[in-house]
């Protein structure tokens, strides 16, 4: 199951994350570690049992569709690093080659 | 900017089109998909907006039960089947409209699929097979600052505003829509149109393209004629207005016949649409498994009960072709009155005018003509004019007793609009009602005898046409209020 270096830097990509080979070097092999405990699972795992998505059997838990009142902009804002005209400020986005 | 691009005559004449289909509509529920939150556009930013379509650690959805109800009505009018137990999933990615870090989709489950349109192009039916109708949420919307068009592109930083993130979103996909020959670009966009028709019919969204409501992603490719074998295609976005799908379609097809035609090879991409005519490269797309989709835990499955889709089935209206048939029959319009009506979108507002009373041919005559061009100088929709259909109901009442001739009846249109009041109230507090009584007409006429000496002559000649003058005059002092056939009576009376 070792993962290699391309599917870690790929992953790093989609998570924007960028990461020097030495890092990619560093990393690979602990993700390895992660994903081989997990792997255990597999084990017991038989075909006859369904991958389990939820823990409790329940269907249909809906909210009716009533207006509640939202935060003040203030309040959404407060946390913000960077706030301009009402809006959250994040920095430019990268490696979009529109 | 543009690249090459072959003539459209020649391209058919080497390959048929394939075309492919994704619509984005917002529902118009009251609230968000997994939050109370108001669902509505225009709001000021980040107004709109509470722990959950923010994505703050902790907090948890909850399904709108509406927007399931809606997703379902849409699958229904598709001619969907309807799953019986499907579920949200996680499609993660970063970017800043999803604070979230991944939308809450349906992915490999969705709600309604397998379903089929019906429509027609000049005279010629075609069959549009419909792969699936999925539920998701909107992301937030962002604004690019610097650079030199506003775009992504050279942009010193972003703003954000999450209002709209966390609406509830359908998508709506057809399978590869075969057999469309030249006529592709026209079929999509007629295929949009029905779409809008019927979501408006179905009352499930307010489908506003320039508003964002209805978006359209449209995919072609292009097979050599006789080939079997799908071609590569390209995934043009940003195309948001029914005349914009079919440009965008018509260019990309000559485009790929070009680079085709030249031996090369077209590179499977997103574009995005330019409304000088033109579509670009736009960023390559993440992989199905790059979105590292799995089931949403936070949200249990959806599972309708028969009794439930069948009780939803029962309230899905004809599809709008049949319904334009029936309502063109029960209003006696011609083909050319109800082409007219349908392309102004005036089908709705007609129909609630004649719900009133209003004759349909005088419903008919208003929504197209005055109000037509009030809504046109407003950029307005018919249905967002601030007039109901009760108003011009009244409004044709009025006119019909003779009470206020079309001149005056325009005045009370502007005042309505205008938020003065109703027609009735209107034409009594400001003394608008025609004036046919004899005796004030009499002295009005005598007037204008005397002020166009000239023309009272040439009736007493026999020069008839003449009394256009006359009436005039009197109109003018009236201020429009005088009984046009009762005054034309009079003076003939006089001088005949």
């Amino acid at each position: 199951m070792a993962l290699s270096i391309t599917e870690v830097a790929r992953l790093g990509a989609l998570a924007r994350i960028s990461l020097t080979d030495a890092e990619l070097e560093h990393l690979a092999p602990q993700l390895d570690l992660i994903l081989e405990a997990v792997a255990e699972v597999a084990k017991v795992a038989d075909p006859d049992i369904p991958p389990t998505s939820h823990a409790l059997p329940l269907v249909n838990v809906f909210r009716e569709d009533e207006v509640r009142p939202s935060l003040t902009n203030a309040q959404v804002l407060s946390a913000a690093p960077a706030v301009e005209d009402e809006r959250f400020r994040v920095p430019r986005i990268l490696g979009e080659e529109e | 900017m543009s690249e090459e691009i072959m003539d459209y005559a020649e391209a058919m004449a080497s390959f048929d089109p394939v075309l492919g289909l994704e619509v984005h509509v917002e529902l118009n529920t009251a609230t968000k998909m997994f939050c109370g939150c108001v669902n509505q556009f225009g709001s000021a930013p980040n107004s709109n907006t509470c722990p959950v379509c923010l994505g703050l650690p902790g907090a948890l959805p909850a399904v709108n039960a509406k927007a399931i109800e809606s997703a379902i009505r849409i699958g229904l009018a598709l001619n969907c089947e309807i799953s019986g137990w499907c579920r949200f999933a996680r499609k993660n990615y970063f970017y800043p409209d999803m604070t979230k870090n991944f939308q809450t989709s349906q992915y490999d489950e969705p709600i309604a699929f397998d379903g089929y349109v019906e429509l027609e192009v000049e005279g010629e039916p075609f069959r549009i097979p419909i792969e699936r109708a999925h539920m998701e949420e909107d992301a937030g919307k962002l604004v690019h600052v610097g650079g030199a068009t506003g775009r992504i592109q050279g942009a010193d930083y972003s703003l954000v505003d999450y209002n709209r993130a966390g609406t509830p979103l359908i998508e709506i996909v057809t399978k590869p829509v075969y057999g469309t020959g030249a006529k592709a670009p026209q079929v999509a966009k007629a295929y949009v149109a029905f779409l809008r028709d019927m979501l408006r019919d179905l009352g499930v969204s307010d489908v506003r393209m320039e508003q964002g409501s209805l978006r359209c992603d449209a995919n072609v490719s292009l097979m050599p004629k006789g080939a079997s074998e799908l071609g590569i295609r390209s995934e043009t976005k940003n195309v948001n207005s029914l005349r914009s799908i079919e440009q965008a379609l018509n260019y990309e097809i000559r485009r790929q016949a070009a680079i085709l035609a030249s031996g090369g090879k077209v590179k499977q991409e997103t574009r995005h649409w330019h409304e000088e005519g033109y579509t670009s490269p736009g960023r390559s797309k993440e992989t199905a498994e790059d979105y590292r989709y799995f089931p949403e835990p936070d949200l249990v499955p959806i599972a309708p009960s028969r009794e439930w889709v069948d009780e939803l089935r029962a309230t899905i209206p004809s599809p709008p072709d049949v319904r334009r048939q029936e309502l063109q029959a029960r209003w006696g319009f011609s083909e050319l009155e109800l082409r007219d009506a349908v392309n102004a979108g005036a089908l709705g507002v007609i129909e609630a005018t004649v719900a009133q009373g209003c004759p349909p041919q005088a419903a008919r005559k208003w929504w197209l003509t005055e109000l037509a061009r009030r809504a046109n100088e407003a950029h307005l929709e018919l249905d967002e004019l601030p007039i109901t259909p009760a108003q011009v109901a009244e409004l044709q009442q009025l006119v019909q007793a003779g009470t206020i001739n079309d001149t005056i009846a325009r005045k009370v249109i502007d005042a309505v609009l205008a938020g003065e009041g109703d027609p009735a109230q209107l034409v009594e507090t400001r003394q608008l009602a025609t004036v046919s009584d004899d005796d004030a007409l009499s002295d009005a006429v005598e007037r204008a005898i005397a002020q166009n000496a000239d023309a009272a002559q040439k009736i007493r000649d026999g020069k008839v046409q003449a009394v256009g003058a006359l009436i005039g005059a009197v109109m003018r002092e009236s201020k429009g209020k005088a009984d046009a056939a009762k005054v034309r009576e009079l003076i003939m009376a006089r001088l005949g």
